[in-house]
């Protein structure tokens, strides 16, 4: 395969001499093509093709002016996480109703009647479908609007505007233009956000873009959000403005996210990360109409897939696993217990306690799993007959919440303050982590990007601790 | 950075385009490849860009070349000179 | 994250099915090797490749208004006729020139990977600026099909364009498709069935050299490029990537893989051995 043929030899050496004589010919062939392209064009197109259509030209000024393309982009992202929320509240209750409700009693019957032994019954219903049903009815809704909506802005070509609105900010904090629509879309699923950094082409930026991505709050992290907030944030107030007082505090912790990816980024720049911005070139593209129909199908089909695929591969070994922990017995306790005892000296120095911990570890596969995990978890230690049927146990209002988390399990404002700060700061789910490796091909990296976000979670939720501590709030 | 030498045209750099106006490229200031990347993008020598769009803090600003709209950042403009578009 | 990528999702045919002869397009969203021919996909960002693609495979790839980058490599599969076709989608580039990964995947394919036909698709809206690839993919291979999408934009927008004049300068078939509508998709298919099976007389447009140093250096090594490797179609190209250093070209003409391509495409089919030389 490799003769040394001395013609092959001394055509590459000419080549080499033409190559040092001549020099770089690149831009006189790139000239030349653009004059034969132009040619070509103009004998082939009727019309002039350099005008913008006056509708993009309006459009785009609209959008990208000073005093309305921050505003705009501002209320338009706020618009679609909120029709997001709420609009997902329905369909997920109703989920929920079925799934955990008719369909969870029926399996129960189902089992009951061919006389299946009490602890098959339990590992596959108790454990891993209610784990999969819990999923599918928490994440299902929020991502089936979250993600067509963003597509439709995607078609429709306004995210590069985004982009281009929002690059003066990400360069000073060390980062590109484009990072924008990463953490935007990691507001739907980090794993999503994570696969979208594949537009930004400097390594070094993607990378930031990579690891930074985690303090964008998931779909998967709201629920716990909104319900912490609910009870602990909400107690504070007057019952007339609970509501707005918790909302607002689930929007601080997200805007506090959105800082943190900024803070972040400067950080990486400086330090693991350093490096030359990198040149920027986004081509804006026309307008193009949207197939919104087309576009709901497929991306609704998409979402959908993804999760039952999500519910079924990550959360259903997660509920076999916490169904197995709780019902094996070792000494006076299962192991659930013991281990959530032997975790909860360390939980008080962070913070936090035994059974956020152990939740949290068993909720790496899902987000979304870890305050149904925590409830079980309360009541099983607290030792309550309530939690034996289910593993993940659901509650309608978060008054029944509220009285097993803090008459239970004792917890105070402070744990519901440092859980909302965990959960904005703690290690990406496993799908974004395995996402994180696929995407950089690096085990350093994707380390980095896991331990990172808990490390700064566990040093904020013990500072916060210890000061309140030592001024006595505690 | 513009230049006046008597008798030779006019050149500024690309991130002084005034909004809305239009100007021919000169050269192109950049090796290597950013310089193959603006070249691809059309950005040519003897190639007419309007200046288009500015994004609200000023920078990046957006070019219309041959037909397309393309966003650079200021410091990159700035080392692609511009002269005045003779017709 | 890999489960909405394979899926199998018809889309919309649009009207022009209707008199078609879709009965002989099945489309096939499973990636195997049991293919006749192999096309490959090249064309700029934003120019409705993706759409041309699941059009003509019925993947479900996004399809977003978003100039930047999809997937690597997408792969699907139709069948026309009696033979069956593997599409390979390549990375959207400006350009097949600067060293960037993307374009060096995107040559190096259309090179060394030897598919069958090479389709360059076209935005019809911004065809002077879209021409700068479709003529240096022209440069590579003869065995080319312009896919001219975006027509209905076209229209929106008022232009008028002359696609068999296009097709006279480039010296090579244009199709004028709308692929959201599906609107020109199966003459694309027939069209590429007939430049796979040779069926189409293709005189390709050659770039015009200025540089008079540079046409004597490039004829210089081209014309003994073509004594050593005859039946090297595209000796301009081999020529002026050796003139500029490119380390994959000087590579295969020094590991003598050139010569094993040039060997396997006469007359063949370029077999699995091209494919994998690309799978890189």
């Amino acid at each position: 395969m490799s003769e040394q043929n001395p013609a092959v030899d001394d055509l590459l050496k000419r080549a080499q001499g033409y190559h040092e004589q001549i020099g770089d010919f690149n831009d006189a062939l790139v000239e030349g093509l653009y004059e034969d392209a132009a040619r070509i064009a103009d004998h082939v197109v009727a019309q002039g093709t350099h005008a913008r259509k006056t509708f993009d030209e309006t459009l785009d000024r609209i959008l990208t002016s000073r005093t309305w393309g921050f505003p705009i982009m501002i209320a338009l992202l706020g618009l679609v996480l909120w029709v997001t929320i709420t609009g997902a509240n329905v369909p997920s209750g109703l989920l929920a109703d079925l799934l955990l409700g008719v369909v969870y009693t029926w399996l129960h019957q189902l089992f009951a009647a061919i006389s299946a032994p009490w602890w098959i019954t339990g590992f596959l219903v108790d454990g891993v479908y209610m784990a999969t049903a819990w999923v599918i009815s928490v994440m299902l809704p929020p991502m089936a609007i979250f993600f067509p909506l963003f597509t439709l802005l995607e078609d429709f070509g306004y995210l590069p505007r985004v982009a281009f609105n929002l690059d003066r900010v990400f360069a000073k904090a060390g980062a590109h233009g484009k990072q924008a629509l990463t953490m935007t879309m990691g507001f739907g699923c980090n794993a999503a956000g994570v696969i979208a950094t594949r537009v930004i082409d400097s390594p070094r930026e993607r990378l930031i873009a990579i690891i930074t991505n985690n303090f964008s709050l998931c779909n998967g992290r709201w629920p716990t959000q909104i319900l912490i907030a609910t009870i602990f944030i909400g107690a504070l107030v007057p019952p007339a403005l609970s509501g707005t007082a918790s909302m607002l505090a689930v929007l601080g912790v997200a805007v506090l996210g959105v800082t943190l990816s900024f803070g972040v980024s400067w950080g990486l720049s400086k330090t693991l990360l350093k490096g030359e911005a990198s040149s920027f070139y986004l081509e804006l593209p026309p307008y193009r109409p949207p197939r919104i129909l087309q576009t709901l199908y497929t991306s609704v089909i998409d979402r959908t897939l993804i999760v039952l695929w999500r519910a079924v591969v990550m959360a259903a070994p997660a509920g076999a696993i916490l169904w197995t922990l709780s019902n094996i017995t070792v000494g006076d306790a299962n192991i659930a217990a013991h281990v959530v005892n032997a975790l909860d000296p360390i939980g008080w120095f962070i913070g936090l306690n035994g059974v956020i911990l152990l939740a949290y570890v068993l909720a790496i596969p899902a987000n979304e799993i870890v305050i149904p995990t925590v409830l079980m978890l309360t009541l099983m230690v607290g030792g309550t007959a309530a939690g034996q049927p289910g593993v993940m146990v659901e509650f309608d209002t978060a008054r029944q919440t509220a009285e097993v988390l803090v008459g239970i399990g004792g917890w105070t404002l402070l744990t519901g303050i440092n859980l909302m700060l965990f959960s904005l700061m703690h290690n990406p789910c496993s799908t974004t982590i395995l996402t994180i490796y696929q995407e950089t091909k690096s085990l350093k990296w994707t380390v980095v990007a896991t331990v990172l976000p808990i490390l700064m979670g566990i040093a904020t939720t013990t500072a916060i601790t210890w000061i309140a501590r030592a001024l006595r709030l505690v | 950075m513009s230049q006046s030498a008597p008798g030779a045209p006019r050149t500024f750099p690309l991130s002084e385009l005034k909004p809305g106006a239009g100007a021919v490229v000169a050269r192109i200031e950049f090796e290597g490849l950013q310089r193959r990347r603006l070249l691809d993008l059309g950005i040519v020598p003897g190639t007419a860009i309007r200046a288009e769009l500015d994004s609200p803090m000023g920078d990046p600003r957006a070019y219309l070349v041959r037909g397309a709209l393309i966003a650079l950042r200021n410091a990159q403009a700035a080392r692609i000179v511009m002269t005045e578009e003779t017709d | 994250m890999t489960v909405n990528e394979h899926t199998q999702i018809p889309l919309s045919h649009g009207s022009a099915c209707a008199t078609c002869p879709a009965a002989h397009l099945q489309r096939v969203g499973i990636d195997t090797s049991n293919a006749d021919y192999v096309v490959a996909l090249a064309g700029n960002p934003n120019t409705g490749k993706s759409t041309v693609f699941n059009a003509l495979t019925g993947l479900r790839q996004h399809t977003g208004n978003w100039p930047g980058k999809t997937v690597t490599r997408m792969e699907g599969m139709f069948r026309y006729g009696d033979k069956a076709y593997k599409l390979v989608d390549l990375p959207g580039t400006y350009s097949l020139l600067a060293t960037s990964e993307d374009e060096e995947v995107a040559r190096d394919f259309i090179l060394f990977g030897q598919p069958h036909v090479t389709v360059v698709v076209v935005d019809a809206t911004r065809l002077e600026r879209n021409l700068n690839l479709a003529l240096q993919v022209l440069e590579i291979t003869d065995r080319a099909v312009v896919c001219l999408n975006l027509m209905d934009e076209a229209r929106r927008h008022g232009l008028d364009i002359d696609h068999r004049r296009l097709a006279r300068e480039l010296g090579v078939p244009v199709v004028p498709t709308a692929a959201r509508q599906g609107e020109g998709i199966m003459d694309l298919v027939a069209t590429i069935a007939d430049v796979a099976a040779s069926r189409y007389a293709r005189h390709p447009h050659r770039l015009l050299l200025k540089d008079p140093h540079l046409v004597r250096a490039v004829s210089d090594l081209a014309s003994d490029l073509q004594k050593m490797y005859p039946g090297l179609p595209n000796a301009r190209w081999v020529a002026l990537r050796l003139m500029d250093n490119d380390p994959r070209m000087v590579e295969a003409v020094r590991s003598g893989e050139l010569a094993d391509l040039i060997a396997a495409q006469s007359g063949q089919m370029g077999g699995p051995g091209a494919l994998e030389l690309a799978s890189a």
